[in-house]
């Protein structure tokens, strides 16, 4: 059943290499059809009665699309009502070698049962293998091997061989238009290039990108950088690329001017050109919108606002884009702006990310979509338009209601939100669940202790708890207890692996979307009070100058005495005639915790601030009706300092037993230039912010105050907070700076809190494996498999932070909406030329406020390019955010 | 670019095989008239030739001399040509030397040595042409010619490499899939006693995963022997007829 053939291939690494490798063809691949009744399939995959309704072929049929239908309308294969395709191994090949992400979304297509997509592995059958002929191009190959089975194309020669040999061809838009009953589906089609030459004339707009071969090339000889590229979000004229160098020496360049963006999108991988030092220029200041009126065909007539700003110490390097080397287009969402023309059917698109270009999209429900979110996913950029061409993919709802709108913030920001699936269900522990003579065998009883919770109000994830003691010799016993997930959550399974993507449960204003299905997160993990729980303590011995004389981890079982808010703790450690064992408890930790702060800001810990708002949520329709800004209380501070102290304990733990696969967290120190904001911040109030150092950095933060303008230190410290780079996990084997910059520790990790991290069960699972409570599993010890897990958990973890905070904005607007105009007190944060940029402290608001505003008397302010932020402005200005 | 898909969803590797399938072997013994016993392997791409001399007279120093049993000296080399970029020394260098170690141990537990004593076994190896599994392929080899010259052992020795890839163990490996990272073991048997010659893993496997690593080289060893088995029987029928005439 084996026949052998060998073929020569040649790969470029320096030289020329010859590469030989062996190719089996087998006769025991099977068609995957019901019907087929000669192949020996056991699990056929192809219904026997595919049924398309479609004019053009009135019997059932298979269809077999070729690579460009595949990379160009893989959203009309994703459409449940393609089913019975059968995809070529060499078409799967050819997509996976252009473009990761329409083979990742191909590949989910034939994983779904309902699909019934069949891959059909053609290379490796005896009758379909067909050699590459003396030379012919490897593309050429590929198109003769899916000709030999064929298909769905778009390739107008393609099509006609297809037909010479005697096959059924159709072009995809020909198939899809005669599907009967789905003009939606129409929509979807993807503009193939040779129809995009008749959309404008032929003035060209843009330089044309150089072939890869000439960016290869230039790139290696140094003429040209690569970097990811970074539009702005205030002026749509300029961006910026990082340069990927070599550690330290990672750049950026600034790119101004429609010519020389060159149809880059955000986050696209790009070749750029440096500009000579005569050419460089300063960062614009002035805030661009692209709000001109829906013109279809208007002369572009972008004179390129270039700032003339003589001062050469802010110029910046300057390049423009020579070639894109991978597209990172994703479906974006954001609203249709209706054409003028009442029966056109291209029409512009604004997503709702401002980084994101508008885009041109051809539909015929035009009237319907406006009004409505919806999704729309980029072709392609010709040279000659001014915008890029998409197509309609999906509509999401009426845009302004609530629903949607989180909809459209949890997809911006690619939060999985899907209701958990049968199968990860189906690992949940079976209910009623109650603790085992097995677990009290294995584990530390401590029900006996005087445990309680702290946590905000509402709160029903739980998974702290802390007591304290005191001990006969004098000393102190604190114990730190957390939920104990992993032992809900075993590696490798459905909830496991659920879990692991998700990464975090994300927070927004009046919803959660868990991490872990609610059966745990709110009840069997939860640390509620007058149940017994199973939980992972860990237990300190410490003398009254907070000293830890004796550290013990242990699996255990706890019974909280009391779940209390920060309020109702603080109220009775204030209170002087409470006097039981959780009052007592709470005094002893609370007077722990202030001796650890300190200890801890004598290290050189940061205490920063940003401004933070909660919600009064009405009860019946959930829409907001007050907000007040978060109030810190001392017990907040008590419990975190409790936490910061297990996850040190619990990360030097791992980290000795496990040296190579220890998952961390790291937070790098600035780079100094970060500071530059801050420092002229406070100059403009003549003081002065000393960054050499995190401890420096604390302690000039601390005397920076001002008599008459209490807030102007938080405002230095939301400052501040934007100057910090972004604290992330990784595995340490893969890493030598283990430092946490903004808390002063050499080393940490993240152990308190995981029902909503994951990082925290694998925490978990590490220490379990080190005090010998549990056995490892192969990931687990895989410090590649641990750093990939590590991008994942970062990645998750800073979309939830901007879909938290997009929620928070967006709940902003509803509270306002009805509230007509009010007076407030505002801060400037940053001034631009034609705006500024403002701080609401009250409400945490920040907005743009630009000053040709129409509707809005001009605030008079001055533009002093040395003074940039916090002129107090006693303005008190009208909001009018919605515009 | 993410590296080569080792193993496709439908469940063949790169070359078409399925995981547990092997190569294509072919081998001729007997390709060399003066040496006392030589064959020729082919598994996949990979071929090597082996040739065997003795047993003799201790060459050289006579303290390596053991008087209780034979002295097997092995050599390793490769052909300057046999890989994709040509190699400077053909034998010598830590790899060989350390190729040659192995192979020496081996043998020294198949071969019945101690039905020669004061005496040497000389096996030379040499890989033509190199695709993945060259230590595999060398004490094939090594054994067919080993039968050809004659001298007796407890049982052919038969080698194979399995590696894994995504939780599924992989038999017998080309270079493509020895270099696309993940752990190769290679795995030298006896298989009618099931007794391990030499077992040989370089990179961290975890613990759980190591009985079906060694479970599939096992398996793809025991394939390799009845191949073996019926090279040696063919050479045999061929020899005979050849000597009635």
């Amino acid at each position: 059943m084996l026949k052998s053939k060998t073929f020569v291939k040649k790969t470029r690494s320096g030289g020329v290499l010859k590469i030989v490798r062996e190719h089996y063809l087998r006769d025991d691949i099977w068609c995957g059809s019901e019907v087929c009744v000669e192949c020996g399939d056991g699990a056929p995959v192809l219904l026997r009665d595919p049924r398309i309704e479609s004019d053009l072929c009135t019997y059932p049929h298979y269809l077999l699309p070729d690579t460009n239908v595949v990379l160009h309308q893989i959203d009309i294969l994703e459409d449940p009502l393609i089913r019975n395709v059968i995809i070529l191994q060499t078409v799967l090949q050819e997509v996976r070698h252009r473009s990761a992400p329409v083979y990742k979304r191909i590949k989910d297509a034939i994983h779904d049962k309902e699909k019934h997509f069949y891959t059909f592995t053609n290379e490796h059958h005896r009758e379909t293998f067909i050699e590459r002929e003396q030379g012919e191009s490897a593309n050429d190959r590929n198109d003769r091997a899916i000709l030999k089975v064929v298909l769905l194309t778009n390739d107008q020669a393609n099509k006609e061989k297809a037909e010479q040999s005697g096959l059924l061809a159709y072009r995809c838009e020909e198939y899809i238009k005669s599907l009967i009953g789905n003009p939606e589906l129409v929509d979807r089609l993807a503009l193939a290039s040779d129809d995009q030459n008749d959309i404008t004339g032929s003035k060209l707009l843009f330089p044309e990108h150089l072939p890869l071969s000439r960016i290869q090339a230039g790139i290696k000889s140094g003429t040209f950088l690569q970097g990811t590229f970074r539009a702005s979000r205030d002026n749509y004229l300029e961006a910026t690329v990082f340069i990927h160098g070599d550690g330290e020496d990672s750049t950026e360049v600034l790119l101004q001017g429609l010519q020389n963006l060159n149809r880059a999108v955000h986050q696209d991988l790009v070749a750029i050109e440096l500009f000579p030092k005569e050419r460089w220029v300063a960062p614009s200041s002035v805030v661009l919108q692209d709000d001109r009126p829906n013109d279809e065909d208007a002369e572009e007539e972008d004179a390129e606002k270039k700032s003339t700003v003589s001062d050469t110490s802010v110029l910046k390097p300057t390049g423009r884009v020579v070639g894109i080397i991978k597209r990172n287009w994703r479906p974006f969402c954001g609203m249709l702006n209706q054409s003028q023309i009442k029966e056109a059917t291209r029409h512009l698109f604004t997503p709702a990310d401002r980084r994101i270009p508008r885009i041109r999209i051809e539909t015929r429900q035009a009237s319907t979509l406006v009004g409505q979110r919806i999704i729309v996913a980029i072709d392609g950029w010709p040279r000659n338009s001014r915008y890029p061409n998409g197509h309609f993919v999906r509509n999401l709802g009426g845009a302004g209601d609530k629903d949607t709108e989180t909809e459209v913030l949890l997809l911006e920001h690619d939060v999985p939100h899907q209701p958990f699936s049968q199968t990860v269900l189906s690992f949940l522990p079976k209910m009623p669940w109650g603790i085992t003579e097995e677990d009290l065998k294995v584990r530390t009883d401590l029900r006996h202790l005087c445990v309680c919770s702290v946590d905000p109000p509402g709160c029903t994830d739980i998974d702290d708890a802390l007591h304290c003691r005191d001990l006969e010799n004098g000393n102190l016993e604190v114990g730190v207890h957390i939920a104990d997930v992993s032992h809900f959550i075993r590696p490798g399974n459905a909830l496991d692996q659920e879990a692991a993507n998700r990464g975090t449960t994300v927070y927004l204003c009046g919803k959660r979307i868990d991490m872990v299905p609610e059966l745990l997160s709110s009840n069997l993990c939860s640390l509620r009070s007058n149940v017994e729980r199973l939980a992972f303590s860990c237990i300190w011995e410490m003398n009254h100058n907070a000293e830890i004389l004796n550290t013990r981890f242990c699996k255990s079982i706890i019974n909280s005495k009391a779940s209390l808010t920060y309020a109702e703790a603080q109220m009775r450690i204030d209170d002087a005639g409470m006097n039981d064992d959780i009052t007592t408890s709470l005094r002893g930790l609370n007077k722990l915790a202030k001796i650890l702060k300190a200890q801890r800001i004598e290290k050189g810990a940061l205490t920063l601030s940003s401004p933070e708002v909660r919600f009064h949520m009405d009860s019946e329709t959930h829409d907001p009706i007050d907000l007040q800004t978060k109030e810190l209380k001392e017990t907040n501070s008590m419990v975190e300092e409790f936490m910061l102290l297990a996850n040190i304990s619990v990360a030097q733990k791992i980290y000795d037993e496990f040296s190579e696969c220890a998952l961390l967290r790291k937070h790098p120190s600035p780079p100094p230039s970060n500071y530059d904001i801050l420092i002229k911040a406070a100059k403009s109030r003549d003081l002065d912010i000393h960054t050499d150092s995190a401890k420096a950095l604390a302690d000039s933060l601390n005397e920076a105050t001002l008599e008459d303008f209490p807030y102007f230190n938080t405002l230095l410290r939301i400052l501040a907070t934007r100057c910090m780079m972004q604290a992330v996990y990784f595995c340490s084997g893969m890493d030598s700076d283990f430092h946490h910059y903004g808390l002063a520790s050499p080393i940490y990790t993240h152990f308190t809190s995981p029902i909503r991290r994951y990082s925290d069960i694998i925490v978990h699972r590490l220490l379990a494996v080190a005090i010998s409570a549990d056995s490892t599993y192969p990931d687990l010890m895989d410090k590649h498999k641990q750093a990939s897990l590590c991008n994942n958990l970062n990645y998750r973890h800073k979309m939830a932070q901007y879909a938290q905070r997009a929620s928070v904005a967006f709940h902003t607007q509803l509270f306002f909406k009805n509230r007509g105009i009010l007076n407030e007190e505002g801060f400037i944060l940053f001034v631009r030329k034609n705006a500024i940029i403002i701080l609401i402290p009250k409400f945490g608001l920040e907005g743009t406020v630009f000053f040709e505003n129409k509707d809005k008397p001009r605030p008079r302010l001055n533009f002093d390019t040395e003074v940039i932020t916090e002129q107090q402005s006693w303005h008190c200005f009208k909001l009018n955010i919605f515009n | 670019m993410a590296g080569l898909e080792l193993l496709s969803d439908q469940g063949y590797r790169l070359d078409g095989r399925r995981a547990a399938e092997l190569r294509k072997l072919q081998a001729r013994m007997g390709v060399f008239a003066q040496a006392d016993g030589s064959a020729y392997l082919e598994q996949g791409n990979t071929k090597a030739l082996a040739v065997v001399y003795g047993p003799h007279e201790v060459r050289g120093s006579r303290s390596r001399t053991l008087h209780d049993r034979a002295v097997i000296n092995c050599q390793y080399s490769m052909a300057t040509f046999s890989t994709a970029e040509r190699k400077r020394r053909p034998h010598g260098d830590r790899k060989s030397s350390e190729m040659s170690l192995h192979l020496k141990q081996t043998f020294e537990a198949a071969v019945l040595t101690q039905l020669y004593p004061r005496s040497q076994i000389d096996i030379y190896v040499k890989i033509l042409q190199s695709d993945g599994g060259n230590y595999s392929a060398c004490v094939n080899a090594a054994t067919l010619a080993l039968v050809d010259a004659g001298i007796p052992m407890r049982d052919y020795v038969c080698a194979c490499t399995a590696g894994f890839v995504e939780d599924t163990p992989l038999a017998d490996l080309c270079h493509a899939e020895e270099s696309g990272g993940g752990t190769t073991l290679a795995l030298a048997l006896l298989p009618r006693s099931e007794s391990i010659a030499l077992v040989q893993m370089d990179a961290r496997l975890h613990q759980d995963h190591l009985d079906p690593l060694m479970e599939a080289a096992m398996t793809a060893c025991k394939g390799l022997s009845k191949v073996l088995d019926s090279v040696v029987r063919q050479h045999l029928q061929e020899v005979s007829v050849q000597t009635r005439e």
